[in-house]
């Protein structure tokens, strides 16, 4: 109780420090936010591009319609499937005429093949999957051929796995600089009030006593750091999305794991600061 | 009783050289003692041994049966709650009032605050400060900083108070002050270790006097006859060859 006593009053004593502590604390955060609302953005537009992955089986003229129906059936019970969309003849027509308007005139009826059009479930979208289940949906005797723009997928697949790479090497150094800026911060705070933590030993504290309002006030400072972060990065995505472009921002989930952070940076770099300090002293 | 028993000690730094050697006393209960001799002589020295800041290198020292080579953290904790100190530069709060610098020493060892409120108020009285607890050290002169850092250190009721130069920063009035306040202390019952210069002080009372040189022990008036006041300087030799 007197730890959190002490915690409380240590931002009335000193709320400079204690604003600086917070402050650092934010604007580290709110530059790892800024470089995680990139990441998510990047991440959901790789998404949305993953999901046009397809493969479509085009099927022979004269195939009974009940043996496409039960193919249908086996390939949906792939582990890698979706969905399985049966395109008729004349659904092939409609949508070619739709999807190449100035051409429409081109196309005639009985043309275009009808077709099998698969969707792969997330995860399952890399191309020697793709190759995997288009090769299985090749071997059925009714398809003539098999394409799912082979080329598109590899060059998708790679740019996503670079996009990762180059993703989690920045996330971890934004979040090294950040951890240092507010580990160098909480270092200064604790050392700022040596002499009461030498005092303390002085009259008989234990370490423990001596730690614990220090690595409360971090705990304290984090969460508030990391509550004005995350209100920061909301203002900024706000913005953006008002007056550039939509962006998607953090989850529920992802914005509590960042106060979290917050909050864990604080507390570890009090506890480290002070576990320091006790032992200079 | 002896209440800090020194046995063969020596302390020596890793870049300071040896600050003590086979310095050997006991502290006894209600007993006064000053700790003499120049600067870099070892009297802080044999100070924070007393309050385990420092471990000895060689010997022992043991404080209420307790050693300082084998104590623990939480033991010397739990020695340092029956020991009060003192110090030259005061070391109070600048951000709390005297009251409230006070309450530390009994807040941080866990006393319930009904208690504290009433210990605070008498230890604030016996050092004459009893008007002054809401004034903050910066409203204060020397010598009452230096009663409120004694109340602070009575405010535990310790064995043994230590004081290492309580008087090097005041004037001769606040220094007068403070030091029958460290007899009055003494008189009630607590055992007081005083390192000083002031050779004047020392003169003036018959209290023991331990005298340091280069980290030995010259001279401890417990185990040599004393002599008589107006000669009785200490070892003068020791002060000639380094006036204080």
């Amino acid at each position: 109780m007197m730890a959190l006593r002490e915690a409380f009053s240590a931002f009335r004593r000193a709320p400079l420090l204690s604003a600086l502590g917070v402050i650092t604390i934010a604007f580290s955060l709110f530059a790892f936010g800024l470089f995680g609302l990139v990441a998510i953005n990047i991440r959901d537009a790789l998404r949305s591009l993953e999901n046009r992955v397809e493969i479509r089986a085009f099927i022979a003229d004269g195939t009974p319609v009940e043996a496409s129906s039960a193919a249908m059936g086996d390939i949906h019970a792939f582990p890698e499937v979706l969905s399985v969309t049966y395109v008729s003849q004349d659904d092939a027509l409609i949508r070619a005429r739709k999807e190449l308007g100035e051409f429409s005139d081109v196309f005639e009826a009985g043309v275009l093949p009808a077709s099998l059009d698969i969707k792969l479930k997330p995860g399952y979208r890399d191309p020697t999957t793709v190759m995997a289940v288009a090769n299985r949906v090749k071997s059925y005797d009714f398809v003539d051929d098999v394409r799912y723009g082979e080329d598109w997928v590899t060059k998708l697949y790679r740019l996503r796995t670079i996009a990762t790479l180059v993703g989690t090497g920045l996330g971890l150094a934004f979040a090294a600089v950040a951890v240092i800026i507010i580990g160098a911060t909480i270092r200064i705070m604790v050392m700022a009030r040596a002499k009461e933590i030498s005092i303390m030993r002085l009259v008989g504290a234990t370490n423990g006593f001596i730690r614990l309002p220090f690595v409360l006030e971090g705990f304290i400072q984090g969460i508030m750091g990391g509550l004005l972060a995350l209100g920061l990065t909301w203002a900024t995505s706000t913005t953006i999305n008002h007056s550039f472009m939509r962006t998607v921002f953090f989850d529920p989930a992802l914005a509590t794991l960042g106060v979290i952070c917050g909050a864990l940076i604080g507390l570890l770099g009090s506890t480290f600061a002070v576990g320091r300090q006790l032992r200079r002293l | 009783m002896s209440l800090v028993r020194f046995l063969n000690v020596a302390k020596e730094y890793a870049r300071g050289g040896v600050a003590l050697s086979h310095a050997s006393f006991q502290l006894h209960k209600g007993e006064f003692a000053f700790l003499t001799g120049p600067s870099g002589s070892g009297k802080s020295t044999i100070l924070k041994l007393i309050y385990m800041e420092e471990r000895p290198t060689a010997g022992d020292v043991w404080v209420s049966g307790v050693s300082a080579r084998e104590a623990s953290k939480h033991e010397v904790s739990m020695v340092r709650r029956h020991l009060g100190i003192v110090f030259q530069d005061f070391r109070l709060l600048e951000d709390r009032t005297a009251e409230a610098n006070v309450a530390f020493a009994l807040e941080v060892t866990g006393t319930p605050s009904d208690m504290i409120r009433t210990r605070v108020a008498r230890a604030l009285t016996q050092v004459g400060l009893a008007s002054k607890g809401t004034a903050y050290p910066r409203e204060l002169s020397g010598g009452e900083q230096q009663r409120v850092a004694i109340a602070r250190s009575l405010v535990n009721d310790p064995f043994v108070l230590i004081a290492d130069e309580p008087t090097g920063n005041l004037d001769e009035r606040a220094t007068r002050g403070i030091f029958q306040l460290l007899r009055d202390i003494n008189a009630s019952g607590t055992a007081v270790i005083m390192a000083t210069h002031d050779l004047d002080l020392i003169r003036r009372t018959d209290y023991r006097t331990i005298e340091l040189n280069h980290g030995r022990l010259v001279f401890d008036s417990a185990e040599t006859p004393p002599t008589p006041k107006e000669s009785s300087t200490v070892a003068p030799s020791h002060h000639d060859e380094n006036p204080i």
